[in-house]
């Protein structure tokens, strides 16, 4: 998040689009009710008429996939009625004339067929953003989920920037992250092309820094993303793979194709808390420690770095995590020797500039938001006040490309996939727990009455979903929630995983999978 | 003096306050606790319990302080005479329409009610009448809402509406018929409660409890370990609550940054995996196709020799690792570094795309 989860109560306007705000970010939803209690206005664009639909000043309900003509359409409004931040383009920002000139075909008018949402509501919603005092976008999944993903956050970027909606309190870009530890988890550089606070692997400079504090040589060449990972895996390319606290058999798209791909793996170990559906495929389980047991830090969405403090022993045998990671290294010739979870935060501190100035010692006085660079840094409420990281903020011109998988005669419906409010990711925990199985024990699949009387189906029948992929059987329940033509259902329960039935298209850039459209054909069980 | 400032006496000492300060805050702020049930300082204040009298000289009768502003020169007396016969009265009145079942009530040891009664000793109610018989909703997995020990101090009722936003709960019915239920005398189950359990962390009696709780733990007997939620990215803060080496439960801690005393559904009621007798608690390792019961030892020796044997054999890039959203950053730098140094790949992701 570019601001802070309490300035959004203080929000004039504020956008929701492809997050199910009161079910996925209960807490976050809260701060939009206060908002909206102080008089701010709220769009929501959403396929699904979510909760939010219902609070909403106007919903609109875009198809599936057509993010990108809603923007560049709302960003039409505002150039050609001169309602952009002429100031903060000019001082903050460039290559402008790109994007006057890629949404130049994007009217309102024009992209009614695209986005379902009419042309004049669009400009109404347009205007109204470029008004506003304090006007945020918040987003999640529904977003970046999709094949061309990247544009549809670059699309957004645009949006805040001609409007100069960022950079201020309340007004920013501000996607909420889904999981715990999700930002901790990139800041500290689990991912292929970066170690760290975001210091590219690829550059030199910061291979010398990490070589040298790491003693030993360090590669330059990026590595796989999840989704290569699994197709490495399936060419044999990949022979060894250590996951930890993961269940990509329910979590990543096209479950076949991920179990194949694990089984063909020579060596899979998996650590986690329970023997989810990915630890039963491994050769060696490890059992960690569950976020009760063990000392450390997670980062939250408004990167809000917080302790987690060690409240009993771990269960039986189990260890905590850091300490099976560092012997496995040790044995391996690699020493990993720490004492404690504050030791190796003191490493990363170091050589983190973004968390150079959190400790656990001011931890203990309350969260630090990064970046925070020295030890007498309050941390950052919101960024990009005054210049962006990369100095300009740069428009992209962002062009439509729809879904990798449209509906068609054999699979005519589009299959969108999320979270219920009652659990959490694959179930690993929230199946677990009594009272949260208790008041979701099962999942269904959303379909709207229309089709549910075309496909002759009543609340609560069983149907067969079948995509290309897959297919899974499920409850039906049927709701004006979903529009006609989609389905939805969340990928939380093993016994209907949805992810027998998705896409593994991916965003070129980032890699994410289009989980949320994908082609699929309900049919009644009989 | 400022303007915007305002110096009264409370109980012979003086304060000095903002301007619309109530005497309730003006009281706190030097360390003088006035009794209160309905006053909350996050919700609005209906100033209707009357448990927070006091007595200001030159006022009349005995102003509910919690929506008294101070005003200059004021003098407050907080436990006059006057104040605690009131305050008796209120308690007594109270005690006469509620369950004596102090021994098992699960708020024992936390109740304002007992905390008052004790305080001004009222030990048995002085009227006798009838008492209300309401059936106990055990409908919800996770909240028991017993109405019978409700005090009707309303906050549930406006935590629902003005920070959660869902109006489940509200008075209901006149006098002394007056209970606080869902929408036509339902049950929770029946309700579109979300069971965020806002209401069960406002109450100050046994009227909403945690179920998960109920026969399990006291107040007295838990240690409170602060931490951070393992579910979504909010970030939300809370007290686990450990009785002999075991979490026995979440409660609200009001200091959280992010959330105060409010949580969601998962937060607050989603702790129980932890000690769920499908916990992984030895090592595994695949013999013969079957998962056995390992050492550390032989596990993590098994796991590094084969990882060591593929880097020698197919090269670093044949090995890759999948770190966790749901670890800690520690645990993370820690897969960095294993997969950086020990590996000697970049082949490191999580599920930050999912």
């Amino acid at each position: 998040m570019t601001n802070s989860i309490d300035e959004i109560a203080d929000a004039d306007y504020i956008f929701v689009t492809g997050s199910n705000t009161t079910e996925a970010h209960p807490i976050i939803s809260l701060r939009i009710r206060w908002a909206l209690k102080k008089g701010a206005k709220l769009v929501v664009a959403d396929p699904r008429r979510i909760e939010l639909a219902e609070m909403a000043d106007y919903y609109l309900p875009i198809k599936p996939g057509s993010n990108i003509p809603l923007f560049n359409a709302m960003m039409h409004t505002i150039l050609n009625e001169e309602l952009w931040n002429k100031e903060f383009v000019e001082s903050r920002t460039e290559n402008f004339d790109e994007l006057k000139a890629a949404v130049v075909n994007f009217s309102p008018e024009a992209v009614e067929k695209y986005t379902g949402v009419p042309a004049d509501t669009i400009k109404e919603v347009a205007r109204a953003y470029a008004k506003a005092k304090n006007a945020t976008i918040l987003y999640t999944m529904g977003i970046t989920q999709h094949s061309n993903g990247v544009d549809n956050v670059l699309s957004i970027a645009n949006l805040a920037m001609l409007c100069g909606q960022i950079g201020k309190p309340s007004s920013g870009v501000n996607p909420l992250r889904g999981q715990n530890n999700v930002q901790g988890a990139c800041d500290m550089g689990s991912l292929p092309n970066v170690y760290s606070g975001y210091q590219p692997v690829a550059d030199a400079a910061v291979n010398e820094k990490f070589s040298k504090a790491w003693g030993c040589e360090l590669s330059l060449k990026p590595g796989l993303t999840v989704g290569e990972m699994m197709d490495a895996a399936h060419h044999g390319d990949l022979k060894g793979l250590f996951i930890l606290g993961e269940n990509p058999v329910l979590s990543d798209p096209d479950i076949n194709h991920v179990k194949h791909s694990l089984k063909n793996l020579e060596f899979l170990v998996v650590q986690d808390i329970f023997l989810t559906e990915t630890a039963e495929l491994a050769d060696v389980v490890l059992p960690g420690a569950s976020f009760a047991e063990k000392d450390g830090t997670f980062a939250n969405s408004e990167r809000r770095v917080q302790r987690v403090r060690k409240a009993i022993e771990p269960v039986g045998n189990a260890r905590p995590d850091w300490q099976i990671i560092a012997e496995i290294g040790t044995l391996m010739g690699y020493p990993m020797n720490y004492s404690c979870p504050e030791e190796i935060f003191a490493e990363i501190s170091a050589l983190t500039p973004s968390y150079g100035g959190i400790s656990y010692a001011r931890l203990e006085q309350g969260g630090i938001q990064w970046p925070c660079p020295n030890p007498d840094h309050a941390g950052t409420k919101y960024l990009h006040a005054g210049q962006f990281t990369r100095g300009l903020g740069k428009f992209h011109a962002v062009d439509f490309t729809g879904p990798a998988e449209l509906p068609d005669e054999e699979y005519p419906l589009v299959l969108n996939t999320g979270r219920r409010l009652q659990h959490y990711h694959t179930g690993t925990m929230t199946r677990r727990t009594k009272g949260l199985d208790a008041l979701l024990p099962e999942d269904y699949l959303e379909v709207n009455p229309v089709d549910a009387c075309k496909l002759g189906v009543e609340d609560g029948q069983q149907v067969k979903v079948t995509s290309r992929r897959g297919e899974i059987v499920i409850k039906v329940k049927v709701t004006e929630r979903v529009q006609p033509g989609n389905v939805f259902t969340s990928f939380h329960f093993a016994e209907t995983a949805v992810n027998y039935l998705t896409n593994t298209a991916r965003d070129p850039v980032c890699k994410i999978p289009e989980l949320k459209v994908c082609a699929v054909r309900v049919e009644r069980v009989s | 003096m400022s303007d915007n400032l305002v110096t009264l006496t409370i109980d012979s000492q003086q304060v000095t306050v903002p301007a619309g300060t109530t005497v309730l805050e003006a009281a706190a702020s030097i360390g003088i606790d006035i009794p209160t049930f309905c006053h909350d300082p996050e919700l609005t204040k209906p100033g209707a319990c009357r448990i927070c009298v006091v007595e200001i000289e030159g006022v009349r009768n005995l102003p509910a302080s919690c929506v008294t502003a101070v005003a200059e020169g004021m003098v407050v007396h907080t436990e006059a005479p006057t104040v605690v016969e009131t305050r008796k009265t209120i308690i007594d009145l109270l005690l006469a329409n509620h369950p004596e079942d102090c021994l098992t009530c699960q708020k024992s040891g936390d109740c304002k009610l007992s905390e008052y009664a004790y305080r001004y000793g009222v030990r048995k109610p002085s009227f006798e009448g009838e008492r209300h018989d309401f059936p106990i909703d055990d409908s919800s997995p996770v909240i028991l809402r017993d109405n019978n020990k409700c005090i009707l101090c309303g906050k549930c009722v406006r935590v629902c509406e003005e920070i959660q936003g869902r109006s489940i709960l509200d008075f209901a019915y006149r006098g002394f018929n007056t209970k606080v239920t869902p929408a036509l005398d339902t049950d929770f189950a029946q309700s579109a409660c979300v069971s965020c359990g806002s209401c069960v962390a406002v109450c100050p009696v046994g009227a909403l409890v945690e179920k998960n709780m109920v026969g399990v733990v006291r107040p007295w007997e838990v240690k409170k370990v602060k931490t951070t939620c393992p579910y979504c990215g909010c970030g939300c803060n809370f007290d686990l609550n450990v009785k002999d080496g075991k979490v026995v439960g979440v409660t609200s801690n009001p200091a959280s940054e992010v959330n105060g005393r409010h949580l969601c559904v998962k937060g607050r009621f989603g702790y129980d995996f932890i000690h769920s007798p499908k916990r992984l608690t030895n090592p595994l390792i695949r013999k013969n196709g079957e998962l056995v019961e390992a050492t550390w030892d032989e596990a993590l020796g098994y796991v590094a020799r084969k990882f060591s044997e593929i880097k020698e054999n197919h090269g670093s890039d044949a090995l890759a690792s999948l770190s966790s959203a749901r670890c800690t950053n520690e645990e993370n730098y820690l897969m960095s570094k294993l997969t950086r140094a020990a590996f000697g790949t970049n082949n490191i992701d999580h599920c930050a795309r999912l």
